[in-house]
């Protein structure tokens, strides 16, 4: 493509597109719209369907329909719309529907400030359904990662058959900047593994917990029965007590034994530092600017900018702790991802968060006055 | 070619589980009727089943089966078919259903997708306890309606007809003709639904005198149609959207990419406001500012802040560029700042009363400032602007911006124009840039030679790191 001046909600739509996407339904709502925008520009044109629902719910529920019988889909909105898709998020995980779901966060509660940046969604994203199973959420902090993680984020709802979040943000959504996509380094595409036709295909089959079983098509050969009724592995209802609580530990183990596959961190460690800066999203350039400032006045720092948010990257997390005696955690919200950093971190080591909720970023300076100097 | 099929229900989980006596037993024999009527191929059939004791249907046929949310199974149906159009989508919905998922209901009538929705009606929640639904008659008696119901039922067809659904049916379980309609329903090339009455023997009938001739008389009552009620096709909304849409696309505008053609002065990262009014085209000019700095070479970034009244108050946009990779994109200090109106002026007061004195602030001459420490540039933005176009301020303003710091040349900026916008607005974009720069040479020949040379020193310094 060459060398362009896009927003974060267009890498999005243009990642998606990438990853073969080939369905799309949503809601209009500040500050995601124009993700749809671009998916009813391009979609048609390339044999892919884009249609705006009713709600959120109709958005969601077109998708998942949509994406059983094989398509690869996308819906994309914001809180008070993610507030409206929650029950059909809890389908999808039940179901083992693949699904990507981008959620440009805004100012809340409820409406709040619409056409203003936050992270208020953290901790909704993760527990954002009923019956608390792990999700996959992924967040960028540029418009080059808002594309590339789209993708991954496809690859992810594909091989896990998961919905998978991208959580970004007003400020990069909406923010434009100078990139060239073409650079962006992109992992091989994945599609989801399919089943052979025969009497033993069934839709939900496992062997070991953790494994993923093969998606059969809706309107396939393979006749298929999707259900978000607790089911066994051809999909019928079961209550039988021994059934149910292995289809849920399926659906914890297929993506916890993954954390090392979805783990996505930008690591910048210094040898000998004391201060572990760990950041994501908009905030983490915040923090960029502020490292380089300290490390100039002869602080040893390093810093963590986590790409994936869940399934929370322990190990690499764990291994950046070592000889680390304060933890600074700024985040555009009250306090939600220092919450998971806590329970790591032993007791020994300060933790300190530098929180905002103002609809503004977060500066550098204040980063340094409330998390370095404080 | 295929062996005709005798049934299309299977006995793999066991029979019907419906109580004795429950309508559900002889609609999903009327519909496997149908079915074996038409001979449609099960792995090209779906039957989409709703919440309620409807919604245990699905696996008892041997075509695919889903079962989604309450009052969601619509949504699910639309979007299997505009996926995959080959496929015979039908839905079975109770009256609950078409309570909670209402919208649906109207909104697929509306845009007329080509699914059959068989609605059984049974006037109560037969699975959760026999509570009242959009459909309970009139007094009729339910554990939450112990004292009669007091809100008229839905015309569940009526309803679906005014969003515009093109067929649709009411008739009741006991309809010798029943199997032969909902065939005819299926082959309907849009939207099609039967509401069907049926007895709920767990609950309603337990409640109330309901007895196979009170179903019509009850549509009687509430001057509910009994029969076809409908029958006005109009066009299919997926087979339009592929006509419209994928056979026939209006041809792509060509993206435009940028390539590095000029030179640029900036040493430094550099922060640029521009505050106006939402209808400026305030964002709109800043993204041509940025695209001209791209093409000298520069990495920039464009943060926007408007309300969402899109026409009044406020527009913000902080540009910054940078020779070095843009993190932090908001602008604290600015290096520039330009000003065209009120609403851009009671936005960012108190961000321009601390301005320092290394910023230039570029006003409209008609406003009113605040305490500055920054360095003012009065210009008439808004009389030069109204000789070429009201909406070109901002280019004017941004013009002159160019032309008296230096941070990049004015034919960076001619390109970007040139580049992005279409031609007609191209041209009048070129006489605002023109007019701008006309601005700032009129300013250096009054204030002579010596501004010349303030305003060169002025820039080495901008170009050092603070």
């Amino acid at each position: 493509m060459g060398l362009e001046f896009i927003e974060g909600n267009e890498a999005i739509a243009r990642g998606a597109l990438k990853a073969n996407c080939n369905f799309f339904a949503g809601y209009p709502i500040s500050p995601s719209s124009s993700i749809a925008y671009h998916m009813f520009n391009k979609l048609p044109r390339v044999g892919g369907v884009a249609i705006q629902g009713e709600d959120e719910i109709a958005s969601i529920g077109m998708c998942i329909g949509a994406a059983m019988t094989g398509a690869k889909v996308l819906t994309a909105t914001s809180g008070p719309g993610m507030s409206l898709c929650s029950e059909n998020i809890g389908l999808a995980v039940s179901g083992e529907t693949p699904l990507v779901i981008v959620n440009v966060q805004r100012q809340g509660p409820a409406i709040g400030s619409s056409t203003k940046g936050a992270e208020g969604d953290i901790l909704f994203t993760r527990w954002c359904t009923s019956g608390g199973q792990p999700m996959i959420v992924l967040s960028p902090a540029t418009v080059s990662e808002a594309y590339e993680l789209t993708y991954r984020a496809f690859n992810l709802a594909e091989k896990y058959r998961t919905p998978v979040f991208l959580l970004t943000n007003k400020e990069i959504g909406l923010t434009r900047e100078s990139v060239d996509l073409e650079r962006v380094e992109l992992p091989r595409l994945v599609d989801r593994a399919r089943g052979t036709i025969g009497d033993s295909c069934f839709s939900y089959q496992f062997k070991a917990l953790h494994e993923v079983p093969e998606f059969t098509d809706i309107g396939g050969e393979q006749i298929t029965r999707f259900t978000t009724s607790s089911h066994d592995e051809a999909g019928y209802f079961t209550s039988s007590p021994e059934v149910i609580q292995k289809m849920i530990d399926h659906y914890a183990a297929k993506i916890e034994s993954a954390e090392e596959d979805i783990a996505l961190v930008k690591q910048d460690i210094e040898t000998g530092a004391e201060i572990l800066m760990i950041s994501y999203g908009i905030t983490s350039r915040s923090v960029a600017v502020a490292v380089n400032k300290m490390r100039k006045q002869g602080y040893k720092m390093s810093s963590l900018t986590l790409q994936t948010l869940y399934p929370v990257p322990r190990t690499t997390l764990s291994k950046a702790l070592v000889g680390i005696k304060r933890v600074v955690v700024p985040e555009m919200n009250m306090g939600q991802y220092i919450q998971e950093i806590q329970r790591l971190i032993p007791a020994r080591v300060e933790i300190v968060g530098v929180n905002k909720m103002d609809t503004t970023l977060l500066s550098p300076d204040e980063i340094i006055e409330r998390g370095v100097l404080s | 070619m295929r062996t005709t099929i005798d049934t299309y229900l299977t006995n793999e989980i066991g029979p019907l589980p419906f109580c004795p006596g429950c309508g559900h037993d002889p609609l999903l024999k009327a519909l496997d009727k149908a079915l074996v009527k038409l001979q449609p191929d099960p792995a090209k059939t779906v039957i989409v089943t709703d919440i309620g004791c409807i919604g245990l249907s699905d696996r008892y046929f041997t075509t695919h089966g889903f079962h989604g949310l309450h009052g969601r199974s619509i949504t699910y149906a639309c979007g299997m078919k505009l996926a995959r159009p080959e496929l015979t989508v039908i839905v079975l919905m109770g009256d609950g259903g078409c309570g909670i998922g209402g919208t649906h209901l109207l909104n697929v009538a509306r845009r007329n997708i080509d699914i059959t929705l068989l609605v059984a009606n049974n006037f109560n929640y037969g699975m959760t306890g026999g509570q009242h639904s959009v459909s309970t008659p009139l007094s009729g008696i339910t554990p939450t309606t112990p004292m009669g119901n007091l809100e008229d039922a839905m015309d569940l067809c009526g309803t679906a007809i005014a969003a515009g659904a093109g067929w649709a049916y009411r008739g009741t379980t006991f309809d010798k003709d029943l199997p032969d309609r909902i065939a005819e329903a299926i082959t309907q090339p849009g939207f099609s639904m039967l509401d069907i009455w049926e007895m709920c023997t767990a609950y309603y009938m337990l409640h109330n005198k309901l007895k196979k001739k009170d179903l019509v008389d009850i549509m009687g009552r509430n001057n509910f149609k009994y029969g076809l009620v409908a029958n006005n096709p109009r066009p299919e909304y997926g087979t339009q959207y592929r006509a419209t849409y994928m056979d026939t696309a209006i041809p792509e505008r060509k993206a435009c990419t940028i390539e590095t053609k000029f030179d640029n002065n900036v040493m430094r990262q550099t922060g640029i406001v521009i505050a106006g009014s939402a209808g400026q085209k305030v964002r709109s000019a800043a993204g041509l500012l940025a695209q001209s700095s791209m093409c000298a070479g520069l990495n920039v970034t464009q943060k926007v802040d408007y309300p969402n009244t899109v026409m009044t108050g406020h527009s913000v946009s902080e540009i910054i560029v940078s020779p070095e990779r843009i993190n932090y994109t908001a602008i604290d200090t600015a290096d520039y700042f330009v000003l065209v109106s009120k609403d851009g002026l009671k936005n960012t007061k108190s961000q321009i009363e601390k301005l320092p004195s290394s910023c230039t602030l570029y006003v409209e001459k008609s406003l009113e400032l605040p305490h500055t420490e920054a360095e003012i540039i009065r210009l008439p933005l808004m009389a030069t602007a109204k000789k070429v176009n009201r909406l070109s301020i901002c280019i004017v303003a941004l013009a002159a911006l160019v032309k008296n710091s230096g941070i990049i040349n004015l034919d960076a900026f001619a390109e970007a124009i040139t580049t992005f916008q279409k031609p007609a607005t191209a041209k009048i974009s070129l006489k605002a840039l023109e007019a701008g720069s006309a601005l700032i040479h009129a300013k250096q020949e009054m204030d002579g030679s010596e501004w010349n040379v303030h305003n060169k020193i002025f820039n080495q310094t901008k170009g050092e790191l603070k």
